[in-house]
């Protein structure tokens, strides 16, 4: 398609470097003389978004590489430090976590619409192979990029992962050890994993570099599925395809910063925010939602080798899929049985995504299996079929007669369509919300200040919460990620440089070795941590019979409850993600005295409603009038839980303020912003009509 | 030419150091008692069984079980009460719960896996026994893992 130019540049210094290196005609042909077929919807803007996601994960990438550690004792906290003090780190990290998933949510479409639409066939076939290994890299670097952080679900979706080549016959073992770098999953693999997910994007731009290149050989596909044959047919890239696609990525940007701003834990799991612990699995193993899928295809087969070998053919069939689909019309428009199959084929895709997120127990297995063999038989049995005993409706003569035929009467399945992905996009993303399965009362929901798009801290509920934690909880509880001068930062409790410099005096700090060697005790300065009260885990344990009380910094975010369907997809909308405050104010008063009839609790152990399994380690730690406050609020249990609450919030994400004044301004630009490329779009696009 | 480039992925020679074996005195656990020790950063179960808990595992016909193993196969001779195996599940790796389940043993919290009261496998997912590490009585309250 895209000949030798005929771009001629004026200016004799580029004529000059154009003789020598002809760059400005590769891109004059590739992206600006380049003819794209004139009746693209907006399904084949995913193309460039995806381009943007790529350089959007690079970029923030490169720049959190400069501030993480790559080690086990200290990858976490690092992590940490980025979220607290560095400039902007915060920002940075949402925009490469959330990116993640908006580059898989818009991978996901991207392939689907190829399927729609037979993308993959004659002469595609290697553009779709090419595009099938992208995506296996894909899901190779953000398998290893979520490990990185080095949280709960980090370790164990590792271990759960690496642990899938134990089932490869004979090496199994020893290919597992290969990885691994050790016996277990531990420093030298965070090192090679932090090493390879740093590469990886370096290799998928090199693919993506081919799979653009095969795609200007053979020429953009399109809804009609006939090939241009005519000058009528298309149009030229630039204007035409450069401001719709430029209007597409607006679009997605929209979307984008929802959840860098307002939703930035969506899409994770609150166990990740646990450090790693090798002792101890979390009940509930989930991997990012991008995989659920497969890994419900996994658990769906009771043979490990079987399963693992399933959940690889799974992605594997893909790149089959030119040759199981043999049908000569590409559209599925043209297509009324493969059109309805499909459908149904992303409805079985989206619900696998659901069971991958549920217990693997009773009827979630079976739905499991029922479903997996429906992928499989939607590729292996129904394609191949489908090409041989269906009768496709008349495709028409050419793309300018499809166009002439569109304007004529505007189609309404679109509408649908879009009803139906997002639906399915909802359901998808939030189905990792669901993880815990616990018949457990749920926390009740409260109204908090620093909840919605323009909450913000109660100053005064953040003064009283520190005095809570201060005389009560940090008699047992450490607050290890905060440092005393984080008292005075803006968005924080409000205090000034002098209040927490004298508040940072009053603890005492240990400090060494000095010239003779030894240890010292020294007055608290803001730059130090709020101290443990303990020296170490096991001291912790000893006298707390055997249980570790968990630091404080993050709790807030480290726990969280089930939402449950359909409450999840409206939380989207809502912005609601608060189940870690309401859960930690409701545990805070939910102790009784005697446990209801009937339940026994282990000795030394308290019953709690709220508190996973009822049995909690810690006495009730707050009663009425046991804090003065200064303000004369009430010395009531709920007043000190709701304070503590807020404060541990607080801590937990410090710069919340500063994320959602942002947010609002970004949204104000990128709403005017797509407003006036649509118009733009619209005025360019007027005659190509 | 290509070994190195591969080879250098296997544990190094401080890894392989520090999974030498290791000494554990059995002493302080009362029957019915577990500990988890640590050894190659894996974690193992020394349980302290109760007459049941052996009865229990020995009344198994053999050949019912998915991976078929007797229970004196499984522990050193003379020193029934005493089970180690490696607290890693077969079948994905999670740490399985020990006195948790329907057999008295040990409960995977992942994918449901149970094992019994000598770490076999009953129902779930896992393809095998829990595996018993290499290790030797010292006396007869201590033991050598490695």
């Amino acid at each position: 398609m895209s000949g030798p130019s005929d771009y001629q540049p004026t200016n004799p210094a580029l004529k000059w470097i154009e003789r020598r290196l002809p760059i400005m005609g590769l891109m004059h042909s590739s992206f600006v003389a380049y003819p794209t077929p004139r009746n693209l919807n907006y399904w084949w803007t995913f193309g460039a978004i995806l381009s943007m996601m790529l350089g959007v994960q690079i970029l923030t990438g490169v720049i959190l590489a400069m501030h993480y550690t790559p080690n086990a004792d200290t990858a976490f906290r690092s992590v940490e430090s980025i979220m607290r003090d560095v400039n902007y780190g915060w920002l940075l990290r949402n925009l490469h976590a959330s990116g993640a998933s908006m580059f898989f949510v818009a991978v996901y479409i991207h392939m689907f619409r190829g399927v729609y639409y037979g993308s993959y066939k004659e002469p595609r076939e290697i553009l779709w192979i090419l595009g099938v290994i992208i995506y296996l890299l894909m899901m190779a670097t953000g398998f290893m990029g979520y490990v990185l952080p080095w949280g709960q679900m980090s370790f164990w979706g590792a271990t759960v992962i690496t642990n899938l080549f134990s089932a490869v016959p004979y090496f199994g073992e020893s290919i597992v050890t290969l990885l691994w770098g050790g016996y277990s999953v531990g420093n030298p693999m965070l090192n090679r994993f932090f090493s390879l997910h740093y590469l990886l994007p370096f290799l998928i731009t090199g693919v993506v570099v081919l799979h653009v290149w095969a795609l200007h050989v053979s020429g953009q596909n399109n809804p009609a599925g006939v090939e241009p044959k005519t000058e009528k047919d298309t149009v030229p890239f630039t204007p035409y395809a450069t401001i719709k696609d430029a209007f597409g990525v607006s679009c997605f940007m929209l979307f984008f910063a929802w959840f860098i701003f307002y939703m930035p834990n969506y899409l994770g799991d609150a166990d990740n925010y646990i450090p790693a612990n090798p002792g101890v699995t979390p009940a509930h193993i989930v991997p990012e939602w991008y995989y659920l899928p497969f890994y419900a295809i996994l658990r769906s087969i009771p043979n490990k080798l079987a399963g693992v070998t399933a959940m690889f053919a799974a992605i594997l069939v893909l790149a089959f899929l030119p040759w199981l689909d043999t049908a000569k019309t590409k559209s599925s428009k043209y297509r009324p049985l493969a059109k309805q199959f499909f459908w149904i084929f992303v409805v079985v895709c989206v619900l696998l995504g659901y069971l991958g997120a549920q217990p693997p127990e009773g009827i979630y297995v079976i739905a499991g299996r029922i479903l997996t063999f429906c992928y499989f038989a939607y590729f292996l049995i129904l394609l191949p079929l489908l090409s041989r005993i269906e009768k496709p409706r008349p495709i028409p003569n050419s793309i300018a007669d499809d166009v002439l035929a569109k304007t004529a009467s505007k189609t309404a399945p679109m509408v649908s369509a879009v009803i139906m992905l997002a639906v399915a996009g909802a359901l998808f993303a939030g189905s990792t919300q669901n993880a815990r399965a616990e018949e457990q009362e749920t926390p009740p929901s409260q109204k908090w200040s620093f909840a919605g798009p323009v909450g913000k801290f109660d100053r005064g509920s953040l003064q009283r919460g520190l005095k809570v934690y201060k005389e009560v909880c940090s008699a047992c509880h450490a607050l290890s990620y905060v440092a005393f001068r984080n008292l005075a930062d803006p968005g924080g409790p409000g205090y000034s440089e002098g209040q927490a410099s004298a508040f940072a005096a009053e603890y005492k700090i240990k400090d060494g070795p000095n010239d003779q060697g030894e240890m010292f005790d020294r007055p608290g300065r803001p730059a130090d941590y709020f101290p443990s009260p303990f020296p170490n885990e096991q001291a912790a344990r000893a006298a707390n019979g055997g249980a570790l009380p968990p630091d404080l910094s993050l709790i807030t975010k480290a726990r969280s409850y089930e939402r449950g369907f359909p409450k999840f997809v409206f939380d989207f909308f809502t912005q609601f993600q608060e189940q870690g405050p309401n859960y930690v104010d409701a545990m805070l008063q939910g102790f009784e005295e005697k446990p209801p009839a009937g339940v026994t609790l282990p000795e030394g152990s308290y019953y709690n409603k709220y508190f996973p399994g009822h049995a909690i380690k810690m006495p009730k730690p707050l009663s009425d009038g046991q804090v003065t406050f200064d303000d004369g609020s009430p010395g009531t249990v709920a007043q000190y839980a709701r304070d503590v609450t807020t404060f541990l919030t607080w801590t937990a994400e410090p710069h919340m303020e500063a994320r959602k004044k942002m947010g609002l301004q970004v949204f104000v630009f990128l709403i005017l912003f797509t407003g006036l490329l649509y118009f733009t779009k619209k005025k360019v696009w007027a005659d190509a009509h | 030419m290509l070994w190195p480039f591969i080879s250098q992925m296997n544990p190094d020679a401080s890894t392989i150091a520090a999974g030498a074996p290791i000494e554990v005195d059995l002493a302080p656990i009362a029957e019915g008692q577990d500990i988890k020790v640590f050894w190659r950063g894996k974690p193992i179960y020394i349980s302290h069984r109760t007459k049941k808990q052996i009865d229990e595992a020995r009344e198994v016909p053999v050949s019912s079980l998915p991976d078929p193993q007797s229970d004196e196969a499984r522990v050193k001779e003379g020193h029934d009460q005493w089970l180690v195996v490696i607290g890693i599940c077969t079948h994905l790796g999670c740490i399985p719960i020990a006195h948790e389940g329907t057999y008295d043993g040990f409960f995977c919290p992942c994918h449901g896996s149970q094992y019994d009261s000598s770490g076999r496998i009953r129902q779930g997912p896992a393809p095998a026994n829990l595996t018993v590490p290499p290790y030797q009585f010292v006396s007869d309250s201590k033991i050598q893992i490695g």
